[in-house]
Formats: C-alpha cells, sequence, structure tokens
C-alpha cells in the first residue's frame, strides 16, 4: 500500500536541481549586475554631477527601479529561487507586501513631520 | 477494496498530501530562507526609518559631500569612488560564491575550495574597505552621537561643508547615528559571513561533505552570503545614490 511513498522521504537530499545555474549563466548575470551598477554610476557621475540632471524624485525613481532589478537578479539567479517551486516563491516574496505598507505609513508619518519642522522655526535648524 | 486503495495511493502522491517535502527543498535550506526573510525586515525596517527621516528634515547632509574621499590616493573631490570599488567586490564575491556552489553540485571539491578561498578574500577585502570608510568618517568628527565641531566656531560653518541646501545640526546627528548603525549591522552580517566561509572552507579541505556525497552546506552558507550582497545594493543606493 504505501510502497509509493518509500521515495519521498523528507530527510536528505532533495531531488538536484537540473534546471540550476551553469557557469556561463552565471557569468551572464553577473554581468548584468555590473551594467546595471555602471548606468547607476554612469547616471550619479556623468549626469546628475555635471549639472545635466537635478538630483530630485525622477532620478531617485530610477535609481530605486535599477536597485530592484539588481535585488531581482540576484535573488532569483545567485539565490536560485527562479528555480524553487512555486508555492515557495510565493511564501518568501508575498510577506513584502509589508515592507510596502510601511515604506506607505511612514512616507506619511515624515510627510506630517516635514509640516511640522517648516511651521516651527525654533526646531534647532541651524 | 482494492479499488478504494489504489485511489488513496493516487491522492498522496500530490506535493502537499504529507510524506516529503512540498516544496522540494531540503529542512535546513527552508530554514536559511525563513531567516534570510525575517533578516530582510530588520534591514527594510532600518533603511525606511532612514528614508522617513531623511523625507522629514528640511536639510540632510549631501553624501556627495561626506563621502568624497579615496583612502590613500585623495582626501576629497572623488565621491562614490571608493563605494563603487567596494561594491565591486562584495558583487565579485557574491559570483564566486556561485561558482563554488556550481562546482559543489559537480562534486568538484578542488574547484570548490579554490573559489570559496576568493570569496573569502572578497569578504575580507570589503570589510577592510569599510573599516577605511568609518575610520575617515570618525577623523571627520562623525561618531555615534557625535558630529564634527569646533571650539568658538558656529556650527553653521563647521558643518557647511556637508550640506548643499540649508544646514541642520539635528539631520547631521541623525545621518551620522544611522549610518554607523545601518552599515554597522551590514558589516556585523559580512563578518558573520567571512566565518561561516571560513568554516566551510576548511571542511570542504577536511573532505566532510565529500564523505556526506552533498554540498549542501556550501549552498546553504551561500545563500546568507547572497543576501548580504542583497543588503548592501539597497545600502549603497539610499546611503550613496539618493
Amino acid at each position: 500500500m504505501a510502497t509509493h511513498q518509500e521515495n519521498h522521504g523528507m530527510t536528505g537530499a532533495p531531488a538536484t536541481h537540473e534546471e540550476g545555474m551553469s557557469v556561463g549563466k552565471i557569468w551572464k548575470v553577473f554581468f548584468y549586475l555590473l551594467a546595471l551598477t555602471a548606468l547607476e554610476f554612469f547616471i550619479a557621475l556623468a549626469l546628475v554631477h555635471q549639472g545635466h540632471v537635478e538630483k530630485g524624485l525622477a532620478v531617485n525613481i530610477v535609481y530605486i527601479a535599477l536597485t530592484l532589478m539588481k535585488a531581482y537578479y540576484i535573488v532569483a539567479y545567485f539565490m536560485h529561487l527562479k528555480f524553487e517551486t512555486f508555492s515557495f516563491i510565493n511564501i518568501v516574496s508575498i510577506v513584502f507586501v509589508l515592507i510596502i505598507y510601511m515604506i506607505v505609513l511612514m512616507l506619511i508619518e515624515g510627510n506630517y513631520l516635514l509640516t511640522e519642522y517648516n511651521r516651527y522655526p525654533w526646531w534647532p535648524s541651524v | 477494496m482494492s479499488t478504494t486503495l489504489s485511489q488513496l495511493d493516487k491522492i498522496k502522491t500530490g506535493a502537499w498530501s504529507g510524506g516529503r517535502s512540498p516544496f522540494n527543498l531540503e529542512y535546513g535550506k527552508i530554514m536559511m530562507w525563513s531567516f534570510l526573510v525575517s533578516d530582510a525586515f530588520t534591514f527594510s525596517a532600518f533603511l525606511i526609518y532612514y528614508g522617513a527621516q531623511r523625507f522629514a528634515h528640511v536639510a540632510w547632509p549631501d553624501p556627495d559631500k561626506v563621502f568624497q574621499s579615496i583612502p590613500f590616493i585623495a582626501d576629497s573631490g572623488y565621491p562614490l569612488v571608493f563605494v563603487g570599488i567596494m561594491t565591486f567586490i562584495l558583487i565579485m564575491s557574491s559570483v564566486t560564491m556561485v561558482l563554488a556552489v556550481e562546482a559543489g553540485h559537480r562534486g568538484a571539491k578542488k574547484e570548490v575550495i579554490n573559489w570559496m578561498i576568493l570569496t573569502v578574500i572578497g569578504g575580507l577585502m570589503f570589510l577592510g574597505c569599510q573599516a577605511l570608510e568609518w575610520t575617515h568618517l570618525h577623523h571627520a568628527g562623525f561618531w555615534y552621537g557625535s558630529i564634527p565641531t569646533q571650539e568658538g566656531v558656529s556650527p553653521e560653518i563647521v558643518l557647511a561643508p556637508f550640506f548643499t541646501n540649508g544646514i541642520s545640526e539635528v539631520s547631521a546627528l541623525q545621518f551620522a547615528n544611522l549610518f554607523f548603525t545601518i552599515t554597522g549591522f551590514h558589516g556585523l552580517h559580512v563578518t558573520i559571513g567571512v566565518i561561516l566561509n571560513i568554516i566551510i572552507l576548511s571542511q570542504t579541505i577536511n573532505g566532510t561533505f565529500e564523505r556526506k556525497g552533498s554540498y549542501l552546506m556550501v549552498e546553504k552558507v551561500g545563500l546568507y552570503w547572497h543576501f548580504v550582497d542583497l543588503v548592501w545594493v539597497f545600502v549603497f543606493t539610499f546611503f550613496y545614490l539618493v
């Protein structure tokens, strides 16, 4: 009756990930990461510092987008998450909704503080 | 009767029917992932607090003016260069770690040893750079709870070199505290990572994994090491770029 299950014990190494990273693929991801970092440096040094682009919200959004792309490549390929089961990917990633929630909360709080700091000039700002 | 039994057997082969890990992952790896998720929450909280403080203050130290030295080469005038080198070192050591994991899959002990040695060297180089960065900032007058001051000179003049729009003592203090806390906490993670890497390296040299028949432990420590790199990517963006 239970003969089907004897090979599915929880101990020991799981089935090896045949679809894992080959050496060529690792270096490819490395060059993506390098290119994204180089792009960030290009924006910072050649555009912002030379005065072609104003430091501000637009540039910051670009920086954050590039950072999230780098994070995706590290987590998906280096940490191998892309090759795990669908349910495990969801378990690890869905909780980060809470982080987005916290960012929103802290921005609302920060915005309130900003108006208060502006309203009371006695706040030590010399 | 026999048909009922075979149907039960059929149901029990599903991923969630019990008797095996539904994630097709080894227990220790799942635990490492849970730890990393919780650790990601810690770092997120730190960085979100930093962002909120920066957003809330009218003036904030300009990172391009605070970090603009290259140790032993130039004292000022080169923002982002040194931290760029640090970022490159950490990404590079992440790559050597994946290569060690890949070699482990093939059971190539010698290659695992070589890549692990390079990973350890990368981690130590990063820590060295961070020590230089801290030393430089400390000499400039920043530390936990302290900002540059000068006897008889108003703070406005002493702090002027670090600001672009407006000057604020409170912001400078917040910046110093948060910088040393967050990069310190990250540095602690790197230190632990280097120690773990050294343990794994010596176990590989001793042939522990060869006898076990699997280099799974290299993968688990690898997950941690990539996470450290991941955190640095965010620290780099929010402290140095934005």
